[in-house]
């Protein structure tokens, strides 16, 4: 069985991307590198105050329904906390996918591809949530019938 | 079958550094797909107040219950080594120590694991 052979970094061909005489994608991937670290330390925060507030604390998972959701976006804190960790989950995230995508996708169409569907996803995803978190109704009235909880005025 | 199956020269190294990236990235990908789904799931109360209450019950379910560990063990795995892969990055003795704070990492990924497994499942089976 032949062995792979594993050639040392930059002893060949530099995938354009990487190379480092041209400067037409600037420090683009020095700012990605950044923004990961970032972006990450704050996420940590983010994200465990999140899975302590729904998961952990009071009866957990067994409390969340619609009254819950309601009850954490009356507080303009907890908008502006799931706002955040939506757009830098979603970015932190899409720059993940996006390296792994270059590390393992040998040919140009493939990366195209793959590339075009996470960020097409990734802009559906982010415009979709920013727009719940924003025109979320706590008391809706769908086909003429007022949605009925303590919190709502008596129709 | 003898000694020669093993690579001459390949780059990778194994151990606590390559097994540590691995990791990194599978929870990394996990987490993303979840993000994607959670998104969704909750955009379900801009539908109507019954929609979401139908899909958040089955994420009350046991097998969504052992899945939410799964998640969660993954969300906390990559947050520990990430906080790992800053030091390594920005604190001078970082790279001589990345070994002993991928134990440290692990070490606390279990004490962080046990006792939220404990209170979920408790969440998940006490009805």
């Amino acid at each position: 069985m032949a062995t792979p052979t594993i050639e040392s970094p930059r002893s060949g061909r530099v995938s354009p991307g990487y190379s480092r005489s041209s400067a037409s994608r600037g420090n683009f991937e020095m700012i990605a590198w950044l923004f990961m670290r970032l972006s990450g330390a704050l996420l940590v925060v983010l994200i465990f105050t999140h899975l302590w507030v729904n998961l952990v604390s009071g009866d957990g998972i067994s409390a969340i329904d619609f009254g819950f959701v309601a009850g954490k976006w009356a507080d303009p804190l907890w908008q502006i906390w799931d706002l955040t960790m939506l757009w830098l989950a979603m970015l932190h995230g899409t720059n993940g996918i996006r390296v792994i995508i270059n590390d393992y996708a040998e040919k140009n169409s493939t990366r195209m591809w793959l590339k075009g569907v996470l960020y097409t996803s990734t802009v559906v995803i982010v415009v979709l949530g920013t727009l719940v978190i924003f025109t979320f109704d706590p008391c809706p009235v769908i086909d003429g019938v007022a949605h009925v909880a303590d919190y709502c005025p008596a129709t | 079958m003898s000694k020669t199956l093993v690579p001459a020269g390949t780059l990778y190294r194994g151990r606590e550094g390559q097994w540590s990236w691995v990791a990194h990235r599978i929870t990394g990908v996990v987490i993303f797909f979840f993000l994607l789904v959670h998104v969704l799931d909750t955009s379900l109360v801009r539908v109507s107040p019954e929609a979401y209450d139908a899909v958040i019950a089955s994420y009350k379910n046991p097998i969504m219950g052992l899945g939410e560990l799964g998640l969660v063990a993954a969300i906390v795995f990559h947050a520990f080594n990430g906080i790992r892969v800053i030091l390594v990055d920005f604190w001078k003795k970082g790279p001589r120590y990345h070994r002993q704070m991928l134990w440290s990492v692990v070490g606390l990924w279990a004490v962080v694991m046990i006792a939220f497994s404990i209170r979920h499942l408790m969440h998940v089976f006490g009805g």
